[in-house]
């Protein structure tokens, strides 16, 4: 079991400590990445509402460098996209080129100028698909030295792992977070917010409407008796954690609540230095003592 | 009909149909019949707007005595439409009707494309390789078949009922097989119908009771056909009676023995109720169950679990009817004709998890709401919620599993109706306030728009657009501790939260789960969605593509009471005109045996699916019953000596129809569209 890995700008940016939580999850669970040869931007962003045959060439690219790779060395390994926009607009490349021939031609064409023949094997996955589906539940909970007892986690896919496609987890209802962290020991609070629009870059341009999406998701967590919420998502991590101050101020509340990745969580789990993991970059800090493990013990 | 001509050179007339635009607006039809003209053999070719027609068929008969023509080919639609029509035309201009042949260019053809070079292309060459083929027909004789006169009816709902009812008031035997302990079926459920709020209970049960007691009506409940064999006019069924371990002809349905049960309370989740009640093991399904005979449960009885129970309900029984060792047993009858009326399964809230069902307590299927309101319900009609309370505000959301691309396309027809005839029952039952959630209101049907309007007017909300999500997340004070159903009025273009005690989830209807099973067993065909296919939506709703067997009710299509029944009565009188005519014509493409050439190797004994071969041991050779062939041509295949033939697919048919189809083409469509013959 290896990795084609697709970091894409996010983890490189606002998203650090999700690029360092996956990195050491998977080097503690002994899973190979292997970083995508030469990548592009995904193709996401603003682009796909301009010009969706152009950003689906963006992306398109990526699949074929990661086809290319698979064909010489890297065979059967999935290429993983953390990052869940350019999941989706991955996913989007793949599907649209497949049901749909306007788009396959032109792609496929402005592939064959760039030196690409695209067979269209590449398969996009998600972290979280790959650490529950492939890695399996069992085998990360065996490995915990750091049970997670006491902590209730609110879990929060957002929009764009789960719709429209619905690969790994259902579109309204997913439960495959709940499932990992509540063998990680901590318990998932059951909330109806799972899925639902953190408001994605309207914070940034209608900041009104994307306050009072976050407000919602925010209140109801803390409502439920969460004390942290888990992402998947670097866009919903920046507005469920950023912007709390601001909708304190705007609506009257009183919210605070710490907003991390969900590799962030597996990682302190498993044992890992909270450095490793980019714990100190959240702004909310995550408040809990770290108990003595064994490794720690070792180190002493 | 003498011999005419068939054995003289071939004088084909041929025919092809405008079908009005069907055809005639893809397939350039004057080309066609000029090419026709073009070809050997063709004695006369035309074109005509409706072959179908009388006057259509006028022209087959006049044409074959003025031109002594002695095959005929028309093109037209499928063959399962209108072969029978041409072939009786054919016998009455003189000829015998297997010098017929039909090329389906309406299906095949003018339907499946829209270039119309390519269909008229598509056309010429099933016309040559038709008119190859005609050329090698023979005289057939069509046989005869006695219809046996008993019926069996499957499946004792409304629509069973009513058709099993209607024939043996006409005098015939019927057999009436139902897989549940009590025939009544949906409606037995229901409190009142729609639009005339009459009880349904008051209009059903007098027919259930007509049903156990008519001296003409076999009933047997809790059984299910597992084998069906045979053919139009003589089936041969096997049912399963499955044991109720206590003796139909004993048990008076005293229900003492239910009150004797060592269990005190009921601890199952009550199948007739939804679930809303409990039952003990040894139970009837509702007070005026069809027939009045308990039945014991043997997954929850303690006797069937450890053999060490005090059989109280034995000790009770002063009738001796209690009997634990019963087995299920095989019945075996003779029908002719069989009429299929198993109904339809609710759609499962449960596969649209946004809307709470399963999870909110307080959501209910509309199925449950029946029985709710219903005053030999659970609750003897008192609307009290699952938490105990009574609802102050009720929302009602419309098309739950219908018109949705996620779950089922369809319309489930009934909905709007019984959601309406709900929301008076609820009113009439509670201080609520009704909300309606819809995305049309749809009430075609007699009296049906009438009572929308009677309901506008008893203060029910309508909003119109279709619910986002029923959820417990409450923005409001005043949404604290309540459902709140999330929709965009698209009436007044805004996204509203309305808070609700109880959602009631009108859910739509589907083909039962064991849909297709029964489809194969009985050898007929479903449409896509799983719905048993009729022969034609028009023309034949509640014949199948097998002769015989017929269809009504919901197992064909959602459907609601007056429909169910008016096609009950349809199939009723299907079967009864078979019956009455006595005998059927069977088509003669069966198989035969040239004698001369079996070597009696068996081969094609173990190969035929309707056992129709058997090997004559003094002759060693193979033997085809002519009544059990259905013309499907495997031993044809199998036979290593070549000696089993087919009527209408002898080997000569098939490869003169092969070879022009594949004609070499001298003639390709050149640019004007224009066709040359082939030299």
């Amino acid at each position: 079991m290896s990795y084609l890995y697709f970091p894409g700008c996010s983890l490189r940016s606002t998203g650090r400590p999700y690029e360092e939580s996956i990195l050491a999850v998977f080097r503690k669970l002994n899973i190979p990445l292997k970083e995508l040869d030469d990548w592009n931007c995904c193709g996401a962003t603003a682009y796909v509402s301009i010009d969706e045959n152009r950003a689906f060439t963006l992306a398109a690219r990526n699949l074929a460098i990661a086809e290319r790779m698979q064909n010489n060395g890297n065979a059967g390994e999935d290429l993983m996209a953390p990052c869940s926009a350019c999941y989706l607009v991955l996913e989007k490349t793949q599907h649209y080129m497949k049901t749909d021939e306007g788009v396959n031609t032109e792609v496929t064409a402005a592939l064959r100028r760039g030196g690409f023949d695209y067979k269209g094997t590449t398969k996009v996955r998600h972290p979280l698909d790959i650490l529950v589906n492939d890695i399996g539940i069992e085998r990360i909970a065996k490995a915990v030295v750091r049970p997670m007892k006491g902590m209730k986690v609110a879990c929060y896919y957002g929009c764009q792992v789960v719709r429209p496609f619905e690969t790994f987890d259902h579109a309204a209802y997913p439960t495959t977070m709940d499932r990992l962290v509540t063998a990680l020991g901590a318990t998932a609070i059951d909330w109806p917010m799972k899925a639902r629009c953190c408001g994605g870059s309207l914070t940034g341009t209608i900041q009104e409407a994307g306050l009072r999406l976050n407000r919602a998701l925010l209140k109801e967590a803390e409502k439920r008796g969460a004390n942290i919420i888990l992402t998947c998502c670097p866009l919903c991590q920046h507005n469920l954690e950023c912007y709390q101050k601001r909708i304190n101020r705007r609506f009257g509340e009183s919210i605070h609540i710490p907003v991390a990745y969900f590799t962030q969580f597996i990682g302190l789990a498993l044992g890992i230095p909270r450095k490793e993991l980019g714990i100190q970059r959240l702004f909310i800090p995550l408040k809990f003592a770290d108990p003595p493990t064994k490794e720690a013990h070792a180190h002493a | 009909m003498p011999e005419t001509n068939g054995h003289d050179a071939p004088r084909v007339g041929f025919y092809v149909c405008h079908c009005g635009h069907n055809i005639a607006g893809i397939v350039d039809v004057a080309e066609v019949a000029r090419f026709a003209g073009t070809l050997p053999n063709v004695i006369v070719a035309r074109d005509y707007k409706y072959m179908c027609s009388d006057p259509g068929q006028e022209l087959i008969i006049t044409d074959i005595r003025e031109h002594r023509l002695n095959r005929i080919v028309v093109a037209s639609c499928s063959p399962l439409l209108h072969e029978h029509t041409f072939r009786v035309a054919t016998e009455k201009g003189g000829l015998n009707p297997f010098y017929f042949q039909m090329v389906n260019i309406r299906e095949d053809v003018s339907w499946v494309t829209e270039n119309h070079d390519a269909a008229t292309h598509k056309a010429l060459d099933l016309v040559r390789a038709a008119v190859r083929r005609v050329a090698h027909h023979r005289s057939l004789a069509t046989k005869h078949v006695r219809i046996h006169p008993d019926v069996l009816v499957v499946g004792a709902g409304i629509s069973g009922i009513h058709a099993a009812l209607t024939l043996a008031n006409a005098g015939k035997k019927v057999t009436l097989v139902e897989r549940e302990p009590t025939i009544g079926g949906h409606m037995a459920m229901f409190d009142k119908t729609f639009p005339t709020l009459d009880c349904a209970a008051c209009i059903l049960t007098p027919k259930m009771s007509a049903v156990k007691n008519h001296p003409n009506i076999t009933l047997w409940s809790y059984s299910e056909v597992s084998e069906v064999s045979g053919y139009v006019g003589s089936y041969t069924v096997k049912v399963k009676r499955k044991p109720r371990f206590v003796s139909e002809e004993l048990c008076v349905g005293c229900m003492e023995c239910i009150d004797a049960c060592v269990y005190k309370e009921g601890k199952t989740p009550d199948e007739f109720n939804q679930g809303l009640s409990k039952r003990k093991p040894v139970y009837i399904p509702f007070p005026q169950a069809t027939p009045q005979v308990v039945l014991i449960d043997p997954d929850t009885c303690i006797e069937f679990k450890s053999g060490r129970c005090k059989k109280t309900c034995v000790e009770k029984c002063d009738r001796n009817a209690i009997d634990f060792k019963q087995k299920e047993e095989i019945k075996e009858i003779q029908v002719g004709t069989i009429i299929l009326a198993t109904g339809f399964k609710t759609f499962d809230p449960k596969r649209i998890p946004y809307y709470g069902y399963g999870k909110y307590p307080n959501v209910y299927s509309s199925l449950e709401v029946e029985r709710l309101v219903n005053a030999s319900g659970p609750t003897g009609g008192d609307l009290v919620l699952r938490d105990g309370r009574h609802p102050k505000t009720v929302g009602i959301i419309h098309c739950v599993g219908s018109r949705d691309r996620n779950t089922n396309r369809w319309c489930s027809r009934t909905c709007c109706m019984y959601s309406l005839k709900l929301a008076h029952l609820l009113k009439e039952h509670s201080e609520a306030e009704v909300y309606n959630f819809y995305i049309d209101i749809r009430a075609a049907g007699k009296a049906y728009e009438e009572f929308y309007d009677k309901l506008l007017e008893e203060n029910i909300h309508f909003i119109r657009g279709r619910v986002a999500e029923v959820t417990d997340w409450s923005a409001r004070p005043e949404e604290e501790g309540k459902m709140i159903i999330r929709v965009e009025d698209t009436l007044i273009g805004v996204v509203r939260r309305v808070p609700v005690d109880m959602v009631v989830l009108a859910v739509g209807m589907e083909p039962q789960a064991d849909s297709q099973d029964v489809r194969r067993m009985f050898n007929i065909s479903c449409s896509t969605e799983g719905f048993f296919l009729e022969r034609h939506p028009k023309l034949a709703p509640v014949d199948t593509f097998t002769d015989g067997i017929f269809i009504a009710g919901a197992c064909q299509g959602p459907k609601d009471i007056p429909d169910s029944v008016a096609q009950a009565g349809a199939a009723a009188a299907q079967a009864l005109s078979l019956i009455d005519a006595g005998e059927v014509e069977l088509e003669p493409n069966t198989a035969y045996v040239v004698e001369e050439s079996c070597s009696g190797c068996k081969s094609c004994l173990n190969i035929c699916p309707y056992t129709a071969i058997t090997r004559d041991e003094t002759r060693q050779k193979a033997f085809i019953n002519e009544a059990l062939c259905k013309g499907c041509g495997t031993c044809v295949a199998t036979c290593p000596s070549g000696a089993i033939r087919q009527n209408l697919f002898e080997d000569e048919q098939i490869f003169s129809e092969i070879e022009g189809l594949l004609q070499e083409k001298e003639s390709v469509l050149t640019g004007g569209g224009a066709w040359r013959a082939p030299a």
